[in-house]
């Protein structure tokens, strides 16, 4: 641990609005605070609200990194603000609300309800029909499918993809990474009975993985380092091929 | 005013909450779940290192049964643990295991043949059977005596909550997000829902329910020092106690995990011991063997993180600005290991500390992060006093952890207790008394008292500020009610506390909207918060013994003569400053394994007059049950079938073992 003598004064600058507010405007209010040793955003933030504006709004609950509720944008890059360390970035730091999902104040969006879509709109399940007898052994499955699996089933649903995604943000109805990986994820579990066909029937549009404009951003700002380029291309080839054989 | 109805009312979404609100979907019944955040969300997800079912596939899981996961629980509770609850737990882990597995969750799984490890630091070969190829693996995990502890990497709690909220779409289960419950509507006998806010818009709305299932994890942040998330300030178990008619059961039992990272108490698995790792002090000497030659580092955790604080008290610790720490070493285990097995760890070292525990060592000192203790529920998850209300998974006291949990155990708990009390909800449900019959006038009261309390809070001319309030409280906690506690610290935290209630009357706020107002949640909670603080504290000072988690230096020894019971706190009056406090004897004389050493930790107890009794009792049985099969024994000693929903009553098939 380095002692410092002179801590930073940090300025951070909060785009702020509360859509449900009739009177409320965008603003950016800035705040300024002492830097302390190892602090996260998450200190920031909870040290601004409780010393100097009790009225922000933003959202954290694990405050490890893991739980995906404080995606935002950071210096105009979409990240997870309980992991980001002040002392990586300037001495004047910029907030703003993820984009692509409805704004409820401040920083705090609803990724939960474009989840709950999402979810219902993919069927992101295992469909295997058959009834479980949970008395017997479990079906076996290969160790490396299932190290396969879980690398892809890593994702928090933070919503960073969705808001480094040019489509999504023109496109509403776009699945984006999130919702392709999802898929991609089913697609190589072999407990769920769906087909490239049944597959196709959900992503093999504009809105779903034919909608990629291949910009990457996806892939390059996701906090768990998903492989969302190489899953996306490969779904694309197959769900390609699906259409043509109709 | 809005009054909504629905048959099941579960607050929280969690996996506990989510498994219960999944059972009673499907025998019919309409689940309406309640989340202050989207369940995905929860802090299920922090669940790293694994899930116990004993289902014994792995070589070194050999032998293991529903028996030893049994033995291994109520050691490692020191015999404070309900035996039948434990029981019924045990029986159904495996199919909670194997139910996850059908429904997607990619354990990680067998590999046939050898393959290099890492048992207490030193490298070791193993050699996988055949016949256990593609099945279900398990970790090494404290307190247990077989490798238990089945896993997804070291993200099995996100891989759980992902296909178990799924799971709850796919039934078409509605999750109302961003609201919290702030009052049971009841009538001292009969609970019928929940005054529910919502926290974004402020309003209030009356959900009536024939059954309501509490289910909103633990207590951790009356803390300042814990793993646990920001969500977890225990209001589940406050607004249960607030009727004035529930109990909530050993809120003194807190557990510690050893390695929380230091200082900012974010949790790295047990995984990183139970896959080889080992603690080292300030002269980077193992410690652990030098106290607990058994178990070493794989002692509970109650006893491991009490061998580390007292290795720092006695000067080891490594010194910082922020006070001392131990290490973890996980160097041993390798980069394939950590990348494959451990990277939320590598993920956490790197972006919190700054670390590679692929090549360095991670600080560590134990932090707060369990709560044994919670709304004191029968077998069946229904909560002691109030009909239809229910509760499971850590908001609840069931009572299958007694005074300290095993690693591996909570998330299990969770989705077990939610596949049982799921069904007893079911059942009560389409059982005369789950009819709903209160008034909407009733009601109306309810929801009218609560908008009273929110609006006295928005205009009050108060000087205390809640953050100032909720601080001090969190302080006070880790300072006083922590690892080693006394007489005079223990006297002076309830006296502080009632201090900061008093103070707590006198709450202003700068911000008086009453939508999205983050100032205001925080005071109603925090008042709410130092309640269940003076029941942790209180019940702390009252119990003069030592058991678990529950460390009295004035007290060291556990003592089954005088307290071999639950405590369990009520608040009849809201006037009265205290918890009343009450206590439920433990029946030696039905247990299945009386009180004894735990195989770790201090061998010294003060005997309980039954346990010999009961022992003779025990043998004597054996003897003359001598050719039966185990389950037949078991059934002698204490016959917990008819406590099982009839689904879930049979065994487990193992490899070379059928399911009875």
């Amino acid at each position: 641990m380095n002692e410092q003598a002179d801590n930073r004064q940090l300025r951070i600058s909060i785009l702020r609005y509360r859509p449900m507010e009739s009177d409320s405007r965008p603003a950016v209010q800035v705040y300024e605070i002492e830097e302390a040793d190892n602090m996260t955003l998450f200190m920031a933030l909870t040290e601004i609200r409780e010393q100097q504006d009790p009225s922000l709004q933003f959202d954290f609950v694990c405050r490890a990194g893991i739980c995906g509720s404080c995606g935002m944008l950071i210096d105009g890059r979409p990240g997870l603000a309980c992991r980001t360390l002040t002392k990586h970035l300037g001495q004047q730091i910029a907030l703003a609300p993820l984009p692509g999902f409805e704004l409820i104040a401040d920083l705090s969006v609803n990724t939960g309800k474009w989840l709950r879509a999402m979810s219902e709109r993919l069927e992101t399940w295992v469909h295997n029909g058959d009834e479980i007898d949970l008395t017997t052994l479990e079906q076996p499955m290969e160790p490396d499918l299932a190290e396969q699996i879980y690398e892809l089933e890593r994702c928090i649903e933070c919503g960073c993809c969705i808001a480094a995604c040019g489509t999504a943000l023109m496109h509403e109805d776009f699945i984006g990474a999130a919702g392709l990986n999802r898929i991609a994820r089913f697609r190589l579990d072999p407990r769920d009975q769906r087909d490239d066909c049944d597959y196709y029937e959900l992503i093999g549009d504009d809105e779903g993985v034919f909608g990629c404009m291949s910009l990457l951003g996806c892939n390059d700002l996701c906090p768990k380092e998903l492989p969302l380029q190489t899953q996306i291309a490969y779904l694309r080839r197959k769900m390609l091929w699906t259409g043509l054989k109709g | 005013m809005k009054i909504r109805y629905t048959d099941v009312l579960v607050i929280g979404g969690g996996l506990a909450g989510l498994r219960a609100g999944i059972a009673a979907k499907r025998r019919g019944h309409e689940v309406h779940i309640l989340s202050l955040v989207p369940s995905k969300r929860s802090h299920s997800a922090a669940a790293q290192g694994g899930m116990q079912a004993s289902l014994a596939n792995s070589i070194k899981g050999k032998g293991d049964n529903e028996d030893v996961h049994f033995e291994d629980t109520v050691r490692g509770s020191d015999w404070g643990a309900d035996q039948n609850v434990v029981r019924m737990f045990v029986n159904t882990s495996p199919k909670a295991a194997r139910e996850l597995a059908a429904w997607g969750v990619p354990w990680n799984r067998v590999r046939s043949g050898a393959r290099e490890v890492v048992i207490g630091g030193k490298s070791t070969v193993l050699t996988e059977e055949h016949a256990a190829h593609g099945l279900i693996t398990a970790r090494d995990f404290g307190g247990t005596r077989k490798w238990r502890t089945c896993f997804v990497s070291d993200g099995t709690g996100h891989a759980m909550l992902y296909t178990v909220s799924d799971q709850a779409v796919a039934n078409s289960i509605p999750v109302t997000e961003r609201v919290e419950a702030m009052s049971l509507i009841h009538d001292g006998q009969r609970c019928f829902g929940a005054i529910v806010r919502d926290l974004v818009s402020g309003q209030l709305t009356a959900w009536v329910a024939k059954a309501t299932c509490v289910a909103t994890g633990g207590f951790g942040r009356l803390y300042r020092v814990t793993t646990n998330a920001v969500i977890n300030e225990g209001m589940g178990a406050a607004i249960a106690l607030e009727t004035g008619v529930a109990a909530l059961g050993n809120m003194e039992a807190v557990q510690f995990h050893p390695t929380g990272i230091f200082p900012a108490g974010i949790l790295v698995t047990e995984g990183c011991r139970g896959d080889g790792g080992v603690l080292l002090d300030a002269e980077l000497h193992r410690f652990m063997p030098d106290y607990e030659p058994e178990k070493k580092e794989l002692a509970s955790r109650d006893v491991v993180s009490r061998r580390m604080e007292q290795h720092i008290a006695s000067g080891l610790g490594v010194r910082t600005r922020y006070g001392e720490h131990l290490w973890l070493d996980i160097r041993m285990l390798g980069r394939d290991h950590i990348d494959k097995n451990l990277r939320e760890v590598r993920d956490i070292c790197k972006h919190f500390l700054g670390i590679d525990p692929v090549s360095e060592l991670i600080p560590v000192r134990p932090a707060q992060h369990y709560s044994m203790g919670g709304i004191r529920t029968g077998p069946s998850g229904e909560g002691r006093g109030l009909r239809g209300l229910f509760a499971c998974g850590e908001a609840a006291c069931w009572d299958m952890h007694g005074f300290n949990r095993l690693g591996g155990n909570s998330v299990a708990e969770t989705v077990v207790a939610g596949m049982i009390v799921g069904e007893y909800i079911a059942d009560f449900c389409e059982s005369l008394d789950s009819d709903i019959d209160i008034s909407t006038a009733q009601v109306n009261d309810f929801i009218k008292r609560e908008q009273h309390s929110i609006d006295a809070l928005l205009s009050s001319k108060g000087t205390e500020r809640a953050a100032d309030i909720m601080r001090e409280m969190q302080t006070l906690m880790t300072d006083k009610v922590a690892i080693f506690r006394n007489q005079e610290r223990l006297q002076t935290a309830v006296d502080q506390l009632l201090n900061l209630r008093a103070r707590s009357n006198n709450i202003g706020l700068s911000n008086r909207s009453a939508a999205l107002n983050p100032e205001l949640v925080a005071a109603y909670r925090v008042r709410r918060m130092l309640k269940l603080a003076l029941c942790v504290a209180y019940g702390a000072l009252q119990r003069t013994e030592s058991r678990g988690a529950h460390y009295r230096e004035d007290y060291p020894r556990r003592n089954d003569r005088d307290w071999l019971k639950r405590t369990l706190a009520t608040w009849s009056d809201a006037d009265q400053t205290l918890p009343t406090l009450d206590y439920e004897d433990l029946d030696v004389m039905a247990m299945e394994l009386p009180p004894g050493w735990r195989g770790y930790g201090e061998k010294d107890f003060v005997e309980h007059p039954d346990a010999d009794v009961r022992r003779a009792e025990i043998e004597q049985l054996k003897r003359t049950m001598a050719d039966a099969d185990r389950h037949a024994i078991q059934a002698a000693l204490m016959p917990y079938d008819e406590l099982l929903p009839e689904p879930y009553r049979c065994g487990n098939e193992r490899l070379g073992e059928d399911s009875k």
